[in-house]
């Protein structure tokens, strides 16, 4: 790995924000919104709901990890797309700097995508509805984790759409995570799936993460198995990433996409 | 022989975009790749670069397959311009360099981009942004990332399409210029007739996949009986002789 040209690639996206102020607002409006709405309807809840009585922020906490999951997803997808719609695919594939490299420059990049658009939401959540996703303490980092590496295995997936399919599959990566967004029980107890999606539900990382995330801040018990078996399947689901990835890459060279790839 | 290609050929299905080319470049010297649109030239570039995979043949580079070389090190040798390929747009003239001259590698990035921006005259709009420049100034600009690494073989993809003759002037002056300074093979895609008589030392001529003729530009222009490149290139490409 040559982290000088990690560090051009991530300064290529870095100057991108940084020439823009619609894009950072973009960057942050979205979060914000999704913690007022979801702080207004976690608000009703705790009113009126046994299940979530008297553990204020239980939904809200969820809605800010599942957005940072959507984020890391849409950033690592928003870099590639950025080389795709201004038409730089081929001077970034001819430059001296190997796949690994490119997938570490847009793994690294993400997290600073992400936090853009969600510190300022969470930091928001905190006077406007009295949550804070600190509460979490020390597993909140391990949980972050599992949520990162999942959200960039699946831009890492989507990215390999890209590769093989051209810019027509962008409309799945917007599409990506709301299809498995009902599998990764954000807001409600695994126990609400029928049987048989709940097998399929337990082989993602995010029941694990948002069962763990309810855990603490309902029963203050935190189960550190569960959270390493939310890491783990997340590793592995990322390294079934990369290696899809290199595989469409290799398809994409044999298929000659990638000199022609533009808008 | 510093570029050797062997047998070369790219399948699309049943679709032969490039079918069993064989030529050499000589190191420092110019060859031009001409044919109509959609005889090979763009993907024969492409394999060259490594962003296709031939279908079957090789591409040697001082006697060693491209293959054997690890990615980053052969991509350092090389670069690549075209107008079709272009720097991201919301990025400044500056910014472009700079990320593309810290993806080379380069040392001494500050002053190759004040070397490469004062001869190419773009150094007046440093900090606009890409996307908002003329033709022209793209084109220099694109061209000026293309020889950032000082690559010792450059491949040009119609470098002056769309440009205006003042503008298509100042650039091939500007090639001849640099080439004459330094040390650089170029293979030159074009459709410009009177460019690649004034850039290249021999030329390559495609048609549907394969080379029909090759030599110097007088050599072709006296075999076949014409007064100049473009006569010769129209009676190559429209002739329904099998080659």
């Amino acid at each position: 790995m040559n982290f000088r040209k990690i560090y051009a690639l991530g300064l290529r996206h870095l100057y991108l924000i940084m020439n823009s102020f619609p894009r950072v607002l973009d960057l942050i409006y979205w979060p914000t919104v999704q913690i007022f709405l979801w702080g207004f309807i976690s608000k009703f809840f705790t009113l009126n709901s046994e299940y979530y009585s008297n553990t204020v922020g239980v939904i809200l906490t969820a809605a800010i990890l599942y957005d940072f999951l959507f984020r890391a997803s849409i950033s690592f997808n928003m870099m590639f797309l950025e080389e795709i719609w201004s038409r730089n695919f081929t001077n970034l594939f001819i430059a001296p700097i190997r796949i690994r490299e490119i997938i570490a420059a847009l793994t690294l990049t993400a997290i600073l995508r992400t936090l853009i658009g969600l510190v300022p939401a969470v930091l928001i959540a905190i006077p406007l509805f009295g949550v804070s996703v600190l509460s979490l303490g020390i597993p909140l980092i391990f949980l972050l984790l599992a949520l990162y590496l999942f959200g960039i295995t699946l831009g890492l997936l989507v990215t390999s759409g890209l590769l093989r399919y051209g810019p027509s599959f962008e409309n799945i990566a917007w599409a990506s995570l709301f299809f498995l967004a009902p599998l990764g029980c954000i807001y409600y107890p695994i126990e609400i799936l029928p049987e048989t999606l709940q097998i399929i539900a337990k082989g993602l990382p995010l029941v694990h993460i948002f069962e763990e995330m309810r855990s603490i801040l309902m029963n203050n018990v935190v189960n550190y198995a569960n959270i390493l078996k939310s890491i783990s399947i997340s590793g592995i689901y990322f390294v079934l990433g990369v290696i899809v990835f290199y595989i469409s890459y290799f398809g994409a060279k044999k298929r000659g996409t990638l000199i022609n790839m533009g808008e | 022989m510093f570029i050797e290609i062997k047998q070369l050929t790219k399948a699309y299905n049943k679709y032969l975009a490039v079918n069993k080319i064989d030529f050499q470049i000589e190191k420092n010297k110019t060859v031009g790749l001409l044919g109509p649109n959609g005889c090979g030239k763009t993907t024969t570039i492409g394999m060259i670069l490594g962003l296709v995979t031939p279908s079957s043949g090789e591409i040697f580079l001082d006697n060693k397959n491209i293959n054997s070389f690890p990615r980053d090190q052969i991509l350092n040798r090389f670069n690549f311009a075209s107008p079709y390929v272009e720097l991201p747009k919301k990025l400044t003239v500056i910014q472009n360099l700079e990320i593309y001259g810290r993806l080379y590698g380069l040392n001494n990035l500050n002053q190759r981009i004040n070397d490469i921006s004062s001869d190419l005259d773009i150094k007046n709009f440093f900090y606009r942004k890409t996307g908002e420049l003329s033709s022209g100034q793209k084109n220099r600009v694109s061209l000026a990332k293309s020889l950032i690494n000082q690559p010792e073989i450059l491949l040009l993809d119609e470098p002056t399409a769309s440009l205006d003759p003042d503008i298509g002037d100042f650039v091939r002056s500007y090639i001849q210029e640099y080439k004459s300074k330094n040390k650089v093979t170029i293979l030159l895609a074009s459709h410009n007739m009177s460019e690649v008589e004034r850039l290249c030392d021999s030329v390559i001529m495609m048609r549907s996949g394969k080379i029909i003729d090759k030599g110097t530009c007088k050599d072709l222009i006296k075999k076949h009986g014409r007064n100049n490149l473009e006569e010769t290139f129209l009676k190559l490409v429209r002739s329904k002789d099998e080659f």
